[in-house]
């Protein structure tokens, strides 16, 4: 950290105990697998995040297609229904928690300081350690599907008794490894705020920051809220399960849907963590390729704060079904539909941005078009199921599946696909080969659409989720979507082929890449050089 | 460079006690979190929205019985997984009077050759009624023991109370029957070999 400091700086002296990790470690870094171990690098961390989660991506998306392999047809052929709820859990916890949160800080990683003109993250020890938790945390996790009895088969949502009563023995390894991950991401968070908040290139005000460091902040913001609360929740299953106390189970006084409320005041906000870095991302890119600024930059960072604050009282519309009183059925419908606005506004302002654009439809524009799209239809089924009563009957459906992975996929993923054809070139130095690009792209939305949109009908004609057998009126239904499921899984090795071949080599970029892209990032050379800022930019507020 | 240093020191500052503030956020959430607990059931206590009813024995209060209304009483009565009894009820439904005193017989039996301890938790619903339905005896507030084969009635004694909403003209009260854990060891291992199978 702080390569520039003068040697005798007192405070640098006072926490610098550690044997060689100072100076002389960035001129000569360690070589081999030691290098990546012990790198404090943002720019190899952030690389070791996004490789970590592209390879969750997979392990996750291997879980999907034998969940959709069993759901090509009613019946049961390939697993058995045990081993089938351990597959819907785990490929929920494995794509949350490991595939597109470490997706997401790891491209905060690498870009936060590059768009705000710092030297490196602000705890770049720390932050080393938070990346290292991760393997750890999700090594043991998916070993639990090893153990005798099993691993976690309650749904990623583990709700009590399910998840303490009557879980598995491997329970308690599933409590560990989330508490790692959990102890993870909040680190990841407080270096995120620390970076931001304090080492900014000078003249750059806050109002002056590209959106993807302001959708970060505000994300960091809910990490740090509500990661306690998980780790709070899991710690008194852990106690449950453990030490015969009773907060979730009714036997001893305690009550399982307090369970719910609990998870659910952390959950909600955990699907806006899952989002709103995704809306910085598309709020960057769009202008780039649009050649246009960001339309309403302002009402862009105060949609994306009111969106964070409504996720905090919004938690029981998950719960509408466990007998909520009259009010409070009203009051989470209302608030609910409320966060139609602030997203409302990000939709009209991307349009707005578009509008008389001089657009180009490179891939990373491909995706975050798509994005714009498909998250609105995600949100609009969220509309659908924010009204109390018509949740009634959507609850535990396909519907419900099809709309968190409308947002999900399209929405979070491909975020994090745009993300990554924006910057490769800045990463590696080459042009990402754009035939192939495009190739992953329309590949990829067909697959999504064909997945998810039959699941809608599914759903609405009563199939409910988290089965692994069904009536066979869904037959046609569920056949579509397994191919679908197997065309996009499949068409993700193209991105992996397009990485690697832009890593390898390819077309020269400069050190803007884009045309249109104005950020800081863009000014350091590509590949951007392992230390970059070590003066800090001046910061030029662009006259428009 | 001078100045340089300064920069550097103050953003030393400025990120030590952004951490500083951060942890105290995080200590904070924990501790919230496990805060909900009591909070929850304080207020789930005052609205009665869980459907909880005290577990202790409420007086008698001696008011006129409001003739002018009848109030359906339901009762519900369910087994549990780990504990082999069997739980009945006299009559499934009465119609009482706001304010009427009323008895109701509950049958347990033990079915299992051993003895054990179970507990019976009430829950009310709707959940708004629940504050106005006063237990003067319950076999709930405690926990039994029922000998092998053993038999035993035990009475509920209720009142329901003028303030009950007007809107309310059925209750339903639903006893579920649970083992006592630590108190029956050879039962816990039967619970475990149900997982997975209550989806």
């Amino acid at each position: 950290m702080a390569p520039k400091l003068p040697p005798t700086h007192p405070l640098e002296h006072s926490v610098t105990t550690v044997a060689g990790s100072q100076a002389p470690a960035h001129h000569a870094p360690p070589r081999g697998i030691l290098r990546w171990l012990l790198t404090t690098n943002h720019k190899e961390i952030g690389s070791l995040y996004l490789i970590f989660s592209l390879i969750m991506f997979f392990i996750g998306g291997i879980f999907a297609l034998v969940i959709r392999a069993e759901l090509f047809q009613p019946g049961l052929q390939l697993v058995n229904p045990e081993f089938f709820n351990q597959m819907t859990t785990m490929h929920g916890l494995i794509m949350v928690f490991a595939a597109v949160m470490p997706a997401f800080t790891g491209l905060a990683n690498w870009m936060i300081p590059l768009q705000i003109g710092a030297p490196d993250m602000a705890l770049p020890r720390l932050n080393n350690f938070s990346f290292w938790l991760l393997p750890v945390a999700f090594t043991l996790l998916l070993s639990t599907l090893f153990m005798p009895g099993g691993g976690p088969n309650f749904g990623w949502t583990f709700y009590a008794p399910l998840s303490t009563t009557y879980a598995p023995p491997s329970t308690t390894f599933f409590i560990l490894a989330l508490h790692i991950a959990g102890i993870s991401s909040i680190l990841g968070a407080i270096n995120i705020i620390a970076t931001i908040l304090n080492m900014r290139a000078p003249g750059m005000r806050m109002m002056d920051m590209p959106l993807f460091v302001w959708t970060w902040l505000i994300t960091a913001f809910l990490l740090i809220a509500v990661m306690p609360v998980l780790a709070g929740v899991i710690t008194m299953m852990l106690m449950d399960i453990n030490f015969g106390t009773s907060f979730f189970s009714a036997a001893g006084g305690g009550d399982p849907v307090l369970f719910q409320h609990l998870f659910w005041f952390f959950g909600h906000p955990e699907v806006y963590i899952m989002i709103l870095p995704a809306f910085g991302i598309v709020s960057v890119i769009i202008p780039t390729f649009a050649r246009k600024p960001l339309f309403g930059y302002p009402s862009m960072v105060y949609a994306t704060a009111s969106i964070a604050l409504l996720s905090f009282m919004v938690w029981a519309h998950h719960m509408f079904v466990v007998g909520l009183p009259l009010a409070a059925e009203l009051f989470f419908m209302y608030s609910t539909m409320l966060i139609a606005v602030p997203t409302g506004v990000k939709i009209f302002n991307w349009i707005t941005t578009l509008f008389r654009g001089s657009i180009s439809f490179e891939s990373p524009m491909l995706f975050s078009l798509a994005f714009v799209v498909l998250f609105t239809i995600g949100g609009f089924s969220g509309l659908m199921l924010a009204i109390s009563p018509a949740d009634f009957q959507y609850h535990d459906t396909y519907f419900v599946v099809a709309h968190f992975h409308y947002v999900l996929v399209p929405g979070a993923v491909f975020a994090i696909m745009a993300a990554a054809y924006y910057w490769l070139p800045k990463w590696t130095g080459h042009y990402p080969n754009e035939r192939l690009a495009q190739w992953h792209f329309w590949l990829s939305v067909i697959g999504v659409n064909l997945t998810f949109f039959p699941m809608h009908f599914a759903g609405l004609a009563g199939m409910p989720r988290r089965i692994p057998d069904y009536a066979l009126q869904f037959a046609d239904f569920n056949m579509l979507s397994s191919i679908g499921a197997f065309l996009f899984g499949f068409s993700q090795l193209l991105f992996v082929l397009v990485v690697v071949l832009c890593v390898r080599g390819g077309k020269k970029a400069p050190a803007q890449a884009w045309e249109g892209a104005w950020d800081l990032e863009w000014t350091v050379p590509s590949p951007a050089p392992l230390h970059t800022f070590e003066t800090p930019p001046d910061f030029k507020r662009p006259t428009l | 460079m001078n100045n340089e240093q300064q920069q550097i020191s103050e953003q030393r500052v400025g990120i030590r006690r952004t951490v500083g503030r951060s942890i105290a956020a995080l200590v904070g959430m924990f501790a919230f979190a496990f805060a909900l607990v009591p909070l929850y059931d304080v207020f789930c206590r005052i609205t009665g929205l869980n459907g909880k009813v005290d577990t202790t024995a409420q007086a008698f209060v001696h008011e006129n019985v409001d003739e002018s209304r009848y109030v359906t009483v339901q009762f519900i009565t369910r087994g549990s997984a780990g504990l082999p009894w069997k739980m009945d009820v006299e009559t499934q439904q009465v119609r009482v009077h706001p304010g009427q005193p009323t008895e109701v017989d509950f049958t347990f039996s033990n079915q299992s050759d051993q003895s054990n301890w179970g507990r019976a938790v009430p829950s009310v619903s709707p959940s708004e009624a629940s504050p106005h339905l006063r237990k003067m005896s319950c076999f709930c507030f405690a926990e039994q023991k029922l000998q092998a084969g053993e038999k035993l009635t035990i009475p509920l004694v209720f009142q329901l109370t003028h303030e009950l909403p007007a809107e309310i003209s059925t209750i339903t009260l639903v006893y579920t029957l649970y083992p006592v854990k630590n108190k029956v060891s050879q039962l816990s291992s039967q619970q475990t070999q149900h997982a997975g199978g209550t989806i």
